[in-house]
C-alpha cells in the first residue's frame, strides 16, 4: 500500500519540479494582481494587446531550439533588420497595410544576411551558441548604429527631415509610425465587452503556429530535430549539419524581423536606438516562463509564457507602488525578474543534466544491493 | 543462382600501418554471398582497423591509407567515405550506438532516408521542404524489422528503450537499406541479455538465408560456433587461422587468440615473487563505478604490499573503471581501505593525500598539462599536493616556486626514463606519445607515492618505449618498494611485468592467477563473464 503511494507523490513532485518556473510565476501574479488593483477588463485588454504584439517574436525562437542551438539571443538581429526596413519605408511615406507589408518584405534581406553571419559564427563555436549569439548582438548593434547614425542621410538618401537629426544625417531618437499604428491590429478587429481583439494579428500568429507544426513534419524539420539531438549521429547519417543549423538561425532571424514589424505597428513609434535592445531578452524570458528549457520548447510554452510574463509586467509597477509607494520599484522588479528567470533556466538545465548523470550511479548501487540481498 | 563465380567480398594482402607502427599484415580472406564469418581476436589484434578499412572510415585515409585490395563481387573497390561503402551495399553496426535519442525506432531506422511527399512549398523552396510520408515510413520500418526477425516497438522513443532494443534498431536501420549485401556487426551481443543475444543469432541466420552476408565480431566464442560458417582468428595484425566453424572449438579458438609463442611469454623463474605473507595494503570491497563503457560491478580485491598486481581483461569489461573509481574520477560506491584507513570515494584529493598516485589512461586529457613545460608537468602535482619544490618566504605566508629544485628533479627523470626532448623546458604537447607517457610516469614518481595505479601505460606507444616504460615501472617497484597496480589490455605485458594478474570480465573480477599461468587459462577467464 505504501509502495503504491510513493510513486504518485513522486510523480507530483516531478511535475512541480519540471514546471517550477511557470508555477512560480502563477504565484507571483496571484499575489501581485490584487495589489495592483486593476480591473479584470483592463488586464484582459492589456494581455490581449501584448499577446498580439509579442507572440510572433517569441515563436521565432523555436527554430534554433529545435536545431539544438539553445536560446537564440541573436533574434535581436532580425529586429535590427526590421527597424532598418521600417525607417526606409517611413521615409518613403508608404503607410498603412502596404507599408507594413513592404517593411516585412524589405526586412528579409537584412535579417537573412545577419542571420547567416550569426549562424556561421555559431557553427564555429559549437556548444557555446548562446553566449556567442549574445555577444554577436553587441557587435552587430555597433554596425546598426553606424548605419542609422551616420550612413543614413549621408550615403543612403533620407528625404524627410522629420525623421532626420537636425545636423543633416542620422536618424532621430524616435521615428513616428503614427500612420502605420495598429493598422494590422485594427483589421478585422472585434470588440467583446470593451476588450479589443486584434483578429488579423492573431490570424498571423495562428499561421505562424501552423507553419511551425507543418515544418516539424518536413524533411528539413526532421533534420533539424535530428541535428539538435545529436550532431554526430546526424552527420554520420549524411545530414549536412552546419547548413541545417545556419538555416534554422536564418529562419529564426527572418521571422523575428516579421515579428518586429508587427511589434512596431502595434506600438506606433520606433525608438531608433533602443527599440531592439531588450527584445531578445524579454522574448526569451517569456518563453522560459512558459516552461520551456534550453533544449525543449513548444508553441504552448510560448503562449503560456507570454501571458504569464506580461501579466507580471503589467501588474509589477502597481504592486511595487502598493508595497513601497514607489512604482519605480516594481519597474525595477520586473527587469530583475526577467534576468533572474533566464539565469534560473540556464542553471536548471545544467542541474538536470547532472542529476541524470548521478542517477546512473545510484541505479548501479541499487542493482548491486539487490543482488547482494538475493545472495 | 551460383553462376557468379567470384565471392561477394575478397580481402587481398591488406596492410596498414599507423605512422610506421604495423597493425595489419597480409590479411587475406574471402566471404561468399549469404555466408556468416566470425571474426575474433584479442583487443589490438587489428579487427577494428580491418573493419574500418572495409567501411571506408575517414581515419584510415587520414593516416595514409592502406595496402592491398578489397574486392566486391570480383571488382576492386576503394571507399573514401563510409557513404561510398554504403552505396556498395556494406552496412555496419558499430559498438557505440549511433541513434538519435528523442526519435522513435522508425525515425531512426529511416534517418535521412525518409520517404517524402512533394508539396507546393517544396516546389518553390527545394526538396528539403518536402513533408515526410509517415505511412510509408511505418511500412518500411516494419519491413526492416520483419527482415530482422526480432520484434521491437517501432513507435517507441529510443531513450525509453532497453539497451538491447537499441542494438536491434541499429541493425534494422542497416537492413532497411535496399542495397545491403554485407552487414558488419561489431560486438553486437556485448550489450544484450542472453535471451536477446539468442534472438540476434537467429536473426543473423535469417539474414544469411536471405542472401545477406554477415561479418560477426564478438568475444563470445560459442556464439561464433553457433551461427558462423567460418571463423577467422586474428592476432597481432595477422590472420592466424581461417577455418570452417564446424571444425573447431571454443578452446581451440581461445588458444589461437591469445597463445602466441608460449616460450617468449613465459616469465623467467627468478622473477616470480610471492607476496602472500605481505600485509594487505589496499583492500577494495564491493566497489561499483559508473564509468561510461567501463562499468564496474561489485568488485572486491586485495592488493599486497610491495607487489605488482596486473588487472587485465577485454575492452569495455570494466578494468579501467577500477582505478578511475578508486581515485575518484568517476562516480563510485563501496569501501576502499588503504593501509588500514578507509579512503572516501569520489574525492580525488583525499586519495592523493593518502599517497596514492594514478597514471591515467587518458594521457592528453587527464595526464598532462599539454601547453606547459616538462618541468611544470613533472613538478606540478607534487607542488600542489605535498608542497614540494616550494620555498617559504615570510614564514610561509608567501610560497615561492623553487625553480632550481624543479629543474633538478625533472632532469633526473629525463635521464632515468630517457625522455627524448630538447630540454626540460619543452612543452609537453611537442613530445611523442611514448615520451608523453614517460612524463606521466615521472610525474607520478615525483609524488613519491606508496601506491601507484598505472592505467594502460603502453597504449599507443612503440615497442622500444614500451619496454622502457615497463622497465621503469618494475624498477620503481623494486627499488622504492612501491606497490603498483597496472591495468592493461595486453596480457603479454602484464605477464612480463606483474606478480599476479586479476582478470576483469563483465565488471567483476573473474579470477586472479599468478603471472606464470598459461595463456589459455587467462583467455578462459577473460570471456567467462562477458556481458
Amino acid at each position: 500500500m505504501k509502495k503504491k503511494n510513493i510513486p504518485a507523490g513522486k510523480k507530483a513532485l516531478e511535475l512541480v519540479r519540471g514546471n517550477a518556473v511557470p508555477i512560480m510565476f502563477v504565484i507571483i501574479c496571484a499575489i501581485f494582481i490584487p495589489m495592483a488593483g486593476f480591473s479584470p477588463s483592463y488586464l484582459l485588454n492589456e494581455i490581449i494587446t501584448r499577446m498580439g504584439r509579442n507572440l510572433f517574436l517569441v515563436l521565432c525562437l523555436l527554430f534554433p531550439i529545435m536545431a539544438g542551438m539553445g536560446l537564440n539571443f541573436a533574434m535581436t538581429l532580425g529586429a535590427m533588420g526590421a527597424e532598418i526596413a521600417v525607417i526606409l519605408v517611413a521615409d518613403w511615406q508608404i503607410w498603412g497595410i502596404p507599408g507594413v507589408v513592404l517593411s516585412m518584405i524589405l526586412s528579409i534581406p537584412f535579417s537573412a544576411l545577419l542571420g547567416f553571419i550569426c549562424g556561421t559564427l555559431q557553427n564555429m563555436a559549437k556548444g557555446r551558441e548562446m553566449i556567442t549569439s549574445y555577444i554577436i548582438n553587441f557587435f552587430i548593434n555597433g554596425w546598426y548604429q553606424l548605419i542609422v547614425l551616420y550612413i543614413m542621410g549621408s550615403i543612403i538618401p533620407i528625404i524627410h527631415a522629420s525623421i532626420m537629426l537636425p545636423r543633416g544625417y542620422g536618424i532621430r531618437n524616435t521615428v513616428s509610425l503614427l500612420n502605420m499604428r495598429q493598422c494590422l491590429d485594427d483589421l478585422l478587429a472585434v470588440r467583446i465587452g470593451g476588450v479589443k481583439i486584434p483578429v488579423f494579428t492573431f490570424i498571423l500568429v495562428g499561421l505562424m503556429c501552423l507553419f511551425i507544426i507543418w515544418f516539424r513534419r518536413t524533411k528539413l524539420g526532421q533534420d533539424m530535430r535530428a541535428v539538435g539531438q545529436d550532431m554526430d549521429v546526424a552527420r554520420d547519417a549524411g545530414i549536412n549539419v552546419d547548413r541545417t543549423r545556419i538555416i534554422s538561425v536564418v529562419m529564426s532571424t527572418v521571422c523575428a524581423g516579421f515579428g518586429m514589424v508587427i511589434y512596431l505597428q502595434n506600438i506606433g513609434n520606433l525608438p531608433t536606438y533602443t527599440g531592439h535592445s531588450q527584445i531578445g531578452m524579454f522574448c526569451i524570458a517569456a518563453l522560459l516562463v512558459g516552461g520551456a528549457s534550453v533544449e525543449k520548447a513548444s508553441i504552448g510554452n510560448a503562449f503560456l509564457g507570454v501571458i504569464l510574463f506580461h501579466l507580471m509586467f503589467i501588474v509589477a509597477p502597481g504592486a511595487g507602488a502598493f508595497i513601497t509607494g514607489d512604482s519605480m520599484v516594481g519597474e525595477y522588479f520586473r527587469v530583475f525578474l526577467s534576468y533572474g528567470v533566464i539565469a534560473l533556466a540556464l542553471i536548471m538545465y545544467e542541474a538536470k543534466k547532472r542529476m541524470a548523470k548521478s542517477k546512473a550511479g545510484r541505479e548501479l548501487a541499487e542493482a548491486q544491493k539487490e543482488k547482494e540481498a538475493a545472495e | 543462382m551460383t553462376t557468379n563465380t567470384s565471392p561477394l567480398l575478397q580481402m587481398q594482402n591488406i596492410k596498414k600501418d599507423f605512422f610506421g607502427n604495423q597493425v595489419l599484415t597480409d590479411i587475406n580472406f574471402t566471404l561468399g554471398e549469404g555466408e556468416v564469418l566470425g571474426l575474433c581476436g584479442e583487443n589490438g589484434a587489428g579487427k577494428s582497423t580491418l573493419m574500418k578499412i572495409l567501411f571506408g572510415m575517414d581515419v584510415i585515409r587520414e593516416t595514409g591509407g592502406y595496402g592491398g585490395d578489397v574486392l566486391i563481387n570480383g571488382q576492386k573497390v576503394e571507399f573514401n567515405t563510409p557513404f561510398d561503402a554504403l552505396k556498395a551495399g556494406i552496412g555496419m553496426v558499430h559498438q557505440e550506438f549511433s541513434l538519435i535519442p528523442g526519435f522513435t525506432a522508425t525515425e531512426n531506422i529511416l534517418l535521412n532516408r525518409e520517404p517524402q511527399k512533394k508539396n507546393v512549398v517544396s516546389e518553390v523552396f527545394g526538396e528539403r521542404l518536402n513533408t515526410l510520408d509517415y505511412k510509408e515510413m511505418d511500412r518500411r520500418s516494419a519491413e526492416a524489422i520483419e527482415k530482422m526477425g526480432v520484434e521491437i516497438d517501432s513507435k517507441m522513443v529510443i531513450s525509453d528503450m532497453p539497451v538491447g532494443h537499441k542494438q536491434f534498431t541499429e541493425i534494422a536501420r542497416e537492413l532497411s537499406k535496399d542495397q545491403l549485401k554485407l552487414l558488419i556487426l561489431d560486438e553486437p551481443t556485448a550489450v544484450l541479455t542472453e535471451k536477446e543475444a539468442e534472438a540476434l543469432l537467429s536473426s543473423i541466420r535469417n539474414m544469411a538465408a536471405q542472401g545477406i552476408s554477415v561479418i560477426f565480431i564478438t568475444h563470445r566464442l560459442h556464439e561464433i560456433l553457433a551461427v558462423c560458417d567460418k571463423v577467422v582468428v586474428m592476432r597481432d595484425g595477422y590472420v592466424v587461422k581461417d577455418v570452417p566453424a564446424a571444425e573447431t572449438s571454443v578452446e581451440e579458438i581461445t588458444r589461437w587468440m591469445v597463445g602466441r609463442d608460449v616460450q617468449s611469454a613465459a616469465v623467467s623463474a627468478g622473477e616470480v615473487r610471492s607476496h602472500e605473507d605481505a600485509k594487505t595494503i589496499l583492500s577494495i570491497k564491493n566497489l561499483w563505478v559508473d564509468m561510461p563503457g567501463e562499468t564496474v560491478r561489485n568488485v572486491s580485491l586485495d592488493v599486497k604490499e610491495g607487489e605488482i598486481l596486473g588487472i587485465g581483461g577485454l575492452a569495455g569489461q570494466g578494468k579501467l573503471g577500477i582505478p578511475n573509481g578508486v581515485m575518484g574520477l568517476y562516480e563510485a560506491g563501496g569501501r576502499v581501505e588503504f593501509d588500514g584507513k578507509e579512503i572516501p570515494l569520489n574525492n580525488p584529493r583525499r586519495c592523493l593525500d593518502s599517497s596514492l598516485a594514478f597514471v591515467s589512461e587518458d594521457r592528453r586529457g587527464v595526464g598532462l598539462l599539454l601547453d606547459e613545460s616538462l618541468e611544470w608537468n613533472i613538478a606540478f602535482p607534487a607542488m600542489q599536493i605535498q608542497n614540494k619544490f616550494l620555498k617559504n618566504l615570510l614564514g610561509g605566508v608567501i610560497k615561492w616556486r623553487d625553480e632550481r629544485a624543479i629543474h633538478q628533479v625533472t632532469q633526473k627523470y629525463i635521464d632515468e626514463l630517457q625522455i627524448k626532448c630538447t630540454s626540460s623546458k619543452q612543452k609537453a604537447k611537442e613530445l611523442s606519445g611514448g615520451n608523453q607517457q614517460k612524463v606521466c610516469l615521472a610525474k607520478a614518481f615525483a609524488l613519491e607515492p606508496k601506491f601507484l595505479f598505472v592505467s594502460e601505460p603502453t597504449r599507443g606507444i612503440d615497442v622500444g618505449a614500451k619496454a622502457l616504460v615497463l622497465d621503469a615501472l618494475k624498477r620503481f617497484n623494486r627499488d622504492s618498494g612501491v606497490t603498483v597496480v597496472m591495468i592493461s589490455s595486453e596480457l603479454e605485458e602484464l605477464r612480463q611485468t606483474c606478480d599476479r594478474i586479476a582478470i576483469v570480465s563483465g565488471g567483476q573480477v573473474a579470477g586472479i592467477l599468478p603471472a606464470a599461468a598459461s595463456s589459455e587459462e587467462f583467455g578462459m577467464l577473460m570471456i567467462s563473464k562477458v556481458v
